[in-house]
């Protein structure tokens, strides 16, 4: 293993694709910037004091992790997904394909820039809800590590399904038909204790509801489920989607002929 | 040592079809090779294989000894490829392509960055580094491709149908960047449907019809199989009664032009003295483009033969039954 060479492939792929999301920042920063400040509007402003309170918090302080929460799976997912199967359409990822760039190393540079799009994404509706509420922190690390794991686990979902996809339709059937129902029922606008038992026990099979909450944690000190069973599930979907995209690149599934 | 070494290279596509069967193929260092062969031969597939495009079913493939699938990275830094069709991302500017590039196999930035600038400069790009790729004309993207490949300066240079759609000015360019790096001890393995392209630049060809190598020989190995010589004669005077001289094959082309099929050893002063005689002067003479092309269509065409000749039989059964 050349690890120098590799670090090297890896900082190239890391700067190419952090290039890529900041040259299109109109399509890929600033939509989430509006649309969550739309929600702040609406949801926290407008809607919210006739809510009232919930988990003993007021509306728009419960809503602001969810919504940070959103912006970062979206983005982290939309940014891999385009921008892998990009570089399929075009024929230019055969430029790795040829190269000795371990797989890797592929995946980790990809994976990079989804994260770092997840994470300023999050960073951007974060100042914009500060316009909002004060934003109090419980814990730093819960934030911190669960916004990473999140943004990197969907950025994983994100190649896998570029990986599959044979043509534009295919990218955008995960995220509007299975992504976008499990973030907002993933209690990220109600505490999922306002649910009959029932739909309470079909929430818990919801992973994003961990991830939300998780991360609600790490602002407000409340969520509906134990945080260490959220950093126990991401981690093993981390796991299995790691494994899965590096076994398909490997192979070279929709890649090679 | 051998630059490249394919070992019974078999590939079968999803669906059946076979692209290569039992493809043994060895290139030595240094060498100028031509791949030659129809549509559909199989080119390209072996080109995607060497080059880790296209999985192989069976066989081996060894760049300067290492095993492509055992030592990816020992063999892949030796192989630049300049594929047939454009395959950088047309938003990224001319010399992001070739930076990128530099870093997919571990250069460092530095290097990478004056390693760009000799190779933009060398294909007459420099001037539009800041430009994005989609907007350089064909023949740009072509140079762009070959910079592309050379940056890390591999040993062995694949090219597949480089001059495609380029004009001749650029062609001949081309070809003489090409001849130059090869001096310097580049081995270049060229595919090309011009066959005038593979006899001025190759020193070696291999023809590949339906799959299978069915030649490998030397270029002048090859046109030296060709029994016949054929000349194109610019003359002056009358051409209408010279078609009819014995023992030459001549065609009148127009009333200035004449071409000649010379046999081997047959004698060209006395063709001269022949025409004089009858009131024709040769002003200028070439051989006549494309001997290799006759060769080629030739050598397809008892590949053919000689297929449907083994499969006479079968089809006899067949009928039968």
């Amino acid at each position: 293993m050349y690890w120098r060479q590799s670090l090297i492939a890896l900082q190239t792929i890391a700067y190419k694709e952090t290039n890529r999301y900041l040259r299109i920042w109109m399509q890929t920063l600033l939509p989430p910037a509006i649309t969550m400040t739309l929600y702040f509007v609406i949801f926290g402003n407008l809607i919210g004091p006739r809510i009232g309170p919930m988990d003993g918090f007021t509306y728009i302080d419960f809503i602001v992790p969810g919504i940070i929460m959103i912006a970062v799976i979206t983005n982290s997912y939309a940014n891999v997904v385009s921008s892998f199967f990009g570089a399929k359409f075009q024929k230019h990822i055969e430029e790795l394909m040829v190269s000795p760039t371990p797989s890797f190393i592929i995946l980790a540079g990809y994976i990079s820039g989804g994260v770092g799009r997840g994470l300023l994404t999050g960073l951007i509706v974060t100042v914009v809800a500060s316009f909002f509420t004060t934003l109090q922190i419980h814990s730093i690390g819960v934030l911190i590590s669960v916004v990473f794991l999140t943004s990197v686990l969907f950025s994983l979902g994100g190649f896998v399904n570029a990986i599959f996809a044979k043509k534009f339709d295919d990218i955008s059937i995960v995220p509007v038909f299975i992504l976008t129902p499990l973030t907002y029922l993933g209690g990220v606008f109600y505490s999922i204790s306002l649910l009959p038992d029932l739909w309470q026990g079909v929430s818990l099979l919801n992973p994003v509801l961990y991830m939300v909450n998780a991360f609600r944690y790490g602002f407000l000190g409340t969520a509906d489920i134990n945080i260490w069973i959220a950093y126990g599930i991401i981690g093993l979907f981390i796991l299995l989607l790691g494994t899965l995209s590096l076994f398909l690149l490997h192979r070279g599934v929709g890649l090679r002929g | 040592m051998k630059a490249l070494s394919l070992q019974r290279l078999n590939k079968t596509y999803r669906g059946g079809v076979t692209a290569l069967r039992d493809v043994s193929l060895e290139v030595s260092q240094g060498e100028f090779f031509g791949l030659l062969g129809p549509n559909g031969a199989g080119k390209s597939t072996l080109i995607g294989i060497t080059s880790s495009l296209v999985t192989m079913t069976s066989g081996s493939v060894h760049i300067f000894g290492h095993d492509l699938i055992k030592h990816p990275w020992e063999a892949k830094t030796r192989l630049g490829l300049v594929p047939q069709e454009f395959n950088f991302n047309g938003f990224e500017t001319v010399e992001q392509i070739v930076l990128n590039q530099a870093g997919y196999y571990g250069i460092p930035r530095r290097r990478a960055r004056q390693r760009t600038q000799r190779y933009l400069h060398q294909l007459g790009l420099w001037d539009k580094r800041k430009q994005a790729s989609r907007t350089l004309s064909g023949g740009m993207k072509r140079r762009l491709m070959i910079a592309r490949a050379l940056v890390h300066e591999p040993p062995l240079l694949i090219l597949d149908e480089p001059t495609a759609g380029v004009d001749i000015e650029l062609r001949r360019s081309m070809w003489e960047f090409l001849r130059e790096i090869n001096r310097q001890g580049t081995t270049i393995i060229l595919t090309t449907h011009y066959l005038e392209e593979a006899e001025s630049l190759c020193r070696k060809i291999a023809i590949i019809d339906e799959g299978q190598i069915i030649e490998h020989t030397t270029t002048q190995a090859l046109l030296n199989r060709l029994k016949t010589h054929a000349f194109i004669l610019d003359v002056s005077g009358t051409t209408d009664h010279v078609t009819d001289i014995p023992g030459y094959a001549i065609q009148q082309l127009d009333h200035s032009r004449l071409e000649v099929e010379i046999r081997h050893r047959q004698s060209l002063t006395e063709l001269f003295a022949t025409l004089h005689e009858r009131g024709v002067e040769v002003l200028s003479m070439r051989n006549k483009a494309n001997r290799l092309e006759e060769l080629f269509l030739r050598l397809l065409e008892d590949n053919g033969s000689d297929q449907s000749a083994e499969q006479s039989p079968e089809a006899e059964a067949a009928e039968n039954a």
